[in-house]
């Protein structure tokens, strides 16, 4: 088990050297640059965009820059938000608690729905029930969010005033029911292309479950039907899910970001725009790392889950 | 299915996979909505009134059906009907520009690293994964606020975001196929390793890449309609899929329109190119009549 943690951990490193590799020509090479920002402040003349280009050391070579970049991210130095002037890190770090209860609720939602959508249609495969789904999922999955968001804030706030229409909490307002309230919609909104993932992905893996031999030998021991499919089928075909939901990362933490502007939600999508809007680079190189690293972790700690559960895994 | 063979539908086409493509429902209603669509976006502009720069300023937030507007106007008094048209041919062009390049990109990534394996593998498919590892919006975004946006950079950078799968589903097929016969007779023929790659291992993936090629146009539908809508795409005046529904936020009140036409364009073109992406798939998968 050491062994596969080791490597696995390996793996992620090297793909987060890669990642910062992209991230920083990304924001380095593109037409334009870091300095564009000061270019366009009114009489700025070129000798003092050079002064300010030595200043921020971005005179020296690229792969220069790019090690002094590295070895400060490394010590968790991201940087000064060109804003406001904290630190980059405590930005990303103040918006990530509501990015996370966003993506968690969303993911709670879709995993339950998912999952059962899932299992119904390959127990009664052929089904109406069965294409049913599989015609929502495809619907789901061609469905801009933040177009449902906008449909759903036309129908449940505007017309029907049962839910607030964005922001996280009202104003002197704090209660538990408030913040819930708050959440219903951008999280469901946020949910819907999960919940048709998840019961595509739930339908093959039960499939692929149901005709295994354990599965025979449980109803042929004389387990009744709700048994075998509760405590042998289910169980079996989450077990995938898990590596999954890794998987699904970046897809729930972009719809997060569209979902968070429609919503004026305050998490890391919305933090993202705005500093796109201020060409803050700190903070939108900070975000892009921060965004891959919490997916490479995602995936890692997903692995690492379903090698302590599954024993078949590890081995090889 | 055990009588496929003996009651096959459509008996009179002689390709399989097409025979199979045709009697996939789905595929049939997708192929419907994108060619309806296609259509309308570019025929519709020549049938309507309006043409879509018309500014009125005196039919500003017409509702739909008043003063032959059929989809309404925007806050300009612009024809919506004439800009969805408009917009429609650019979305679906900047789609079907991201399938080219993404699918090409994809393609000689996926041969490469499958036909070589090795170190060549190691380095290539890391990068693949490590571009799968930002969330795609994110790095769109990133890229789009600094470059000078018009519809051939939109496309290049949704292409830059998009090539991955295409490269993955292509190097699973070409490792599979690299110690097949017919590729070592080919080597024994002394077919250099450009000519093997391209011209005998690629042909026999062309099913996985037609396939990844249908859903990428969706997807870049998708994601252009993503970028604009939140101001970093397709700027205006030239209309957009996305960039129409940008701002339609603030009149959801009083024009709802502005939003649910666009919207519903979008659904329409992803919605058909995705259920033809699965009946190509159902179509070109042998395994299918099985399952």
């Amino acid at each position: 088990m050491l062994r596969y943690i080791l490597s696995r951990l390996g793996q992620s490193l090297i793909l987060l050297l890669i990642v910062s590799f992209i991230g920083f020509a990304v924001l380095t090479l593109a037409p334009g640059g870091p300095l564009s920002q000061f270019a366009l402040s009114p009489g700025m003349t070129q000798e003092q965009i050079d002064k300010i280009a030595t200043q921020m050391g971005l005179d020296r070579p690229v792969v220069v820059q790019y090690f002094d970049w590295l070895s400060h991210l490394v010590m968790g130095d991201w940087g000064i938000s060109y804003r406001d002037g904290q630190s980059v890190l405590h930005v990303i770090a103040s918006h990530l608690f509501a990015t996370l209860l966003l993506m968690g609720t969303a993911t709670v939602i879709s995993v339950t729905l998912g999952s059962t959508i899932g299992i119904f249609s390959a127990l009664k495969r052929g089904s109406s029930f069965d294409y049913a789904m599989t015609v929502f999922a495809m619907v789901a999955l061609s469905i801009p969010t933040f177009w449902f968001g906008l449909i759903a804030i036309y129908i449940f706030s505007l017309n029907l005033g049962w839910l607030p229409a964005g922001n996280m909490y009202s104003v002197g307002d704090g209660s538990l029911l408030d913040y819930i309230r708050h959440l219903i919609m951008p999280a469901a909104v946020l949910a819907l292309v999960d919940v048709a993932i998840w019961s595509r992905y739930m339908r093959t893996s039960t499939l692929t479950v149901i005709n295994q031999d354990f599965v025979r030998t449980a109803r042929a021991k004389g387990l009744t039907r709700r048994r075998v499919l509760l405590r042998h089928i289910v169980g079996n075909s989450l077990v995938p899910m898990i590596t999954l939901a890794g998987l699904q990362l970046p897809m729930v933490l972009g719809g997060a970001l569209v979902t968070e502007t429609v919503f004026t939600w305050p998490g890391m999508g919305r933090l993202f725009l705005d500093s796109l809007g201020y060409s803050d680079y700190p903070v939108v190189m900070g975000l892009l790392m921060a965004s891959a690293m919490l997916v490479l972790l995602g995936n890692l700690i997903a692995d690492l889950t379903v090698a302590l559960i599954d024993p078949r895994i590890r081995l090889d | 299915m055990t009588t496929a063979s003996t009651n096959t539908p459509l008996p009179f086409i002689r390709s399989r996979a097409l025979r199979r493509f045709l009697s996939h429902k789905l595929a049939l209603v997708g192929l419907v909505m994108v060619l309806s669509l296609t259509v309308a976006c570019f025929v519709g502009p020549h049938l309507l009134p309006y043409d879509e720069l018309h500014i009125d300023l005196m039919a500003r937030f017409a509702s739909p059906g008043t003063g032959g507007h059929i989809f309404g106007t925007d806050p300009l008094g612009r024809d919506i009907a004439a800009r969805l048209f408009h917009a429609g041919q650019i979305s679906m062009a900047v789609g079907f520009a991201v399938m080219l390049i993404a699918t090409s990109v994809g393609s000689v990534v996926g041969v490469v690293s499958g036909y070589y394996g090795g170190k060549v593998a190691a380095v290539l498919m890391r990068i693949v994964d490590a571009f799968l590892s930002f969330p795609s919006v994110f790095l769109l975004l990133a890229l789009a606020a600094f470059i000078q946006p018009g519809p051939v950079m939109i496309a290049l950078i949704i292409s830059a975001t998009s090539w991955m799968e295409v490269a993955r589903i292509v190097e699973s097929e070409v490792k599979s196929l690299r110690n097949q016969d017919f590729v070592q007779a080919a080597h024994m023929l002394g077919l250099s390793n450009r000519w093997i790659m391209f011209r005998e291992l690629l042909p026999n993936a062309i099913g996985p890449i037609i396939v990844a090629a249908t859903l990428t146009v969706a997807r870049a539908i998708l994601l252009e309609a993503y970028i604009s809508f939140l101001g970093y795409g397709i700027q205006p005046p030239l209309p957009s899929w996305g960039n129409m529904l940008n701002g339609a936020q603030q009149y959801l009140a009083s024009a709802p329109w502005l939003a649910i036409v666009p919207g519903v364009a979008i659904t329409i073109a992803v919605t058909g190119f995705n259920f033809i992406g699965d009946g190509l798939r159902d179509a070109f998968d042998s395994r299918s009549d099985a399952l």
